[in-house]
């Protein structure tokens, strides 16, 4: 089921959680709202699930306006952060809640529910763990149930909330992969909330990057990564270094260096910012060709998957970080001390306001 | 988490703990083995005469009579008044909170006069209920009144710190699975404040079957009608009946007695609950 948001307004007091959000989510796709802490994206999802009213604004489900059906008539799947399992109840009966809920006429028998249970509980490969209580399971394990939970009701729509935020690196790693395969068997349309850019990248089919009550950009991981709409979501998707420099006629100038800027070529004389990612910027004993910016090692960190080097450099104040694959340690002395020529091999220019 | 796990005390240690113990034993326990003490001191016979009394089988019919209808109101009250504040975000909140423990802070002598001003024949309410011929002060209505105004904040009290951290998410979580308010609250809510609404009962009954100030003002203490058993103590006092008014007192003890035996069997269930669920 498809969902449609338009002209969002939330607010709390003075302060504008969601200002004029209109966003659409495709049947079957799975979406995360990416953002910093209080850019509106949790507001947003609870708003979809109908625990929060907008101020303003539609919420349409296929096409039909939900915007004051009631939590209850909404048929949305819903993980909390903090899981939210009924604590009092087995896993069992925590997944069984909303079948047993049900008025009479509806309910399933006793053994269909039994049946049903077990299946989700296959599902999220936990069955052996029917009997036990939530605080007898792991945090990664009450997430799984959390998830069979609120998949028991069939629901037409999936909304996670920072479902992996209250879990540790390892388990958060394993358990978004094995939400991502969940997610191409059910098809289910879901709408995930994290502020870890990582996750989003690694999970979503499209991300919606949010801040401030706005959105910033939509696209998909690839999009967002390589092709940043704003300063914002340049600086939010991983690290950067940063330049401030003047644009005309085409480049950025920052002091006597150069990068090129083509798509601001009728600016004729304007304050901007340099992005370069760490991981676009080459280095070189000897500068050979044009473009070089003679710098000094000041630290190397070998302890990961890259190189993660930090120069100093004639072109400003900041630390300069540059990450090369692993095989570069050979290639280069990187001693702290030893002089070297780094090359933005790409870079992205924002013309300040 | 972190444990802390007592040590055994060193010499400072030890003077405190003794400390401690001769004044429970002179302040607590003692007075209360006086008391039984007391009530048997002229043998089995006088005490049971004493208990056969026809006022003293007034005074506790009516003691346990507000004692029944109290508790229930209190219980529906507060556990409303826990609901509203832990669950909603409103204005005139914080002004809620604070008033529930005004019972607290007020002098039960003060509550029973102002229920006298209020619902006497010539107060605002009680001459408007007594040209329908309803009798409020000086009878067993004002008594539950009064009671129910001391009792009030018990059941709110020990709900409210639990509620508020228990959160709203599984409420949350009960509805979006299609829950009714009614099967939330009956499936969710009530499960996880089960233990502390039965302590917050049963100190509630504690207190409504004590209390003496608010009741001594409202009730008028007429013997064999309106006489509870903590007013039934005092009047056995005055009448130098030292006996009865022992034998009066030990049942006020036992009923306190039995209530701490059931708070520290709910305190115990509540703490098991928590680190091996059954």
């Amino acid at each position: 089921m498809s969902i449609q948001v338009k002209n969002i307004q939330k607010n709390f007091g003075n302060f504008s959680a969601l200002n004029d959000v209109s966003l659409d989510f495709p049947t079957g796709e799975l979406v995360a709202l990416l953002g910093p802490s209080g850019c509106g994206k949790t507001t947003l999802l609870r708003i979809i699930a109908g625990l929060e009213q907008p101020d303003h604004g539609v919420v349409e489900f296929h096409g039909e306006d939900a915007t004051h059906v009631h939590v209850r008539q909404r048929q949305v799947g819903f993980v909390f952060q903090h899981y939210a399992l009924f604590r009092h109840m087995t896993v069992f009966d925590n997944v069984a809640f909303g079948l047993t809920v049900r008025p009479k006429d509806k309910r399933p028998s006793k053994s269909e529910i039994a049946e049903r249970v077990h299946e989700l509980l296959r599902l999220v490969q936990l069955d052996w763990l029917a009997d036990r209580y939530p605080d007898q399971l792991s945090g990664g394990q009450r997430q799984r149930i959390a998830l069979a939970r609120a998949l028991a009701v069939e629901p037409k729509v999936l909304l996670l909330d920072e479902p992996f935020g209250a879990l540790d690196a390892k388990v958060r790693k394993d358990l978004r992969r094995w939400l991502r395969r969940l997610h191409d068997e059910l098809h289910i349309t879901s709408i995930f909330v994290t502020h870890d850019q990582e996750e989003a990248m690694e999970v979503a089919d499209r991300i919606v990057v949010l801040n401030k009550g706005k959105i910033e950009q939509i696209g998909s991981p690839d999009e967002v990564y390589n092709n940043p709409a704003s300063p914002f979501v340049y600086d939010f998707i991983g690290q950067v270094n940063l330049f401030h420099s003047r644009v005309s006629e085409g480049w950025a100038h920052i002091g006597d260096y150069k990068l090129p800027a083509p798509e601001h070529a009728e600016i004729k004389d304007s304050a901007a910012v340099a992005y370069v990612r760490p991981h676009d910027i080459e280095l070189q004993a000897e500068p050979q060709g044009e473009g070089f910016i003679e710098a000094t090692v000041d630290n190397v960190s070998t302890a990961g998957s890259v190189l993660r080097i930090e120069l100093r450099h004639a072109l400003s104040n900041d630390i300069f970080h540059v990450e090369l694959p692993r095989s570069q340690e050979r290639l280069i002395d990187l001693r702290p001390g030893v002089t070297v020529y780094a090359r933005p091999t790409n870079s992205k220019v924002f013309l300040k306001d | 988490m972190h444990t802390y796990i007592p040590r055994k005390p060193d010499r400072t240690g030890k003077v405190l703990v003794g400390l401690g113990l001769f004044f429970v034993v002179t302040l607590l326990v003692l007075p209360l083995v006086l008391i039984f003490f007391s009530a048997f001191r002229s043998g089995w016979q006088l005490f049971t005469s004493n208990l056969m009394d026809s006022d003293m089988i007034s005074a506790i019919k009516l003691t346990l009579l507000v004692a029944v209808l109290t508790v229930p109101v209190n219980l529906v009250f507060g556990t409303l008044i826990a609901w509203c504040v832990t669950k909603f975000q409103f204005f005139g909140k914080k002004l809620i909170i604070a008033l529930i423990d005004t019972p607290y802070a007020i002098s039960p002598v003060v509550a029973g006069l102002c229920y006298l001003l209020l619902y006497g024949n010539q107060g605002l309410i009680g001459g408007w209920l007594d040209d329908y011929g309803i009798q409020v002060i000086f009878a067993w209505p004002g008594i539950v009144l009064v009671t129910i105004f001391v009792t009030s904040p018990y059941v709110a009290r020990e709900l409210i710190p639990l509620m508020e951290s228990q959160g709203n998410d599984e409420e949350e979580a009960a509805i979006l699975l299609g829950a009714s308010g009614w099967a939330m609250f009956r499936r969710i809510t009530l499960p996880n404040i089960k233990w502390a609404l039965l302590y917050g009962t049963v100190l509630t009954t504690a207190r409504a079957v004590g209390e003496f100030g608010s009741v001594a003002v409202i009730s008028g203490s007429i013997r064999g009608q309106t006489n509870t058993l903590p007013l039934h103590v005092q009047l056995l006092q005055q009448d130098y009946n030292s006996v009865g008014a022992f034998t009066a007192a030990l049942l006020l003890a036992s009923i306190a007695l039995l209530t701490l035996i059931l708070k520290t069997i709910f305190e115990y269930l509540q703490n098991k609950k928590h680190t091996t669920p059954a």
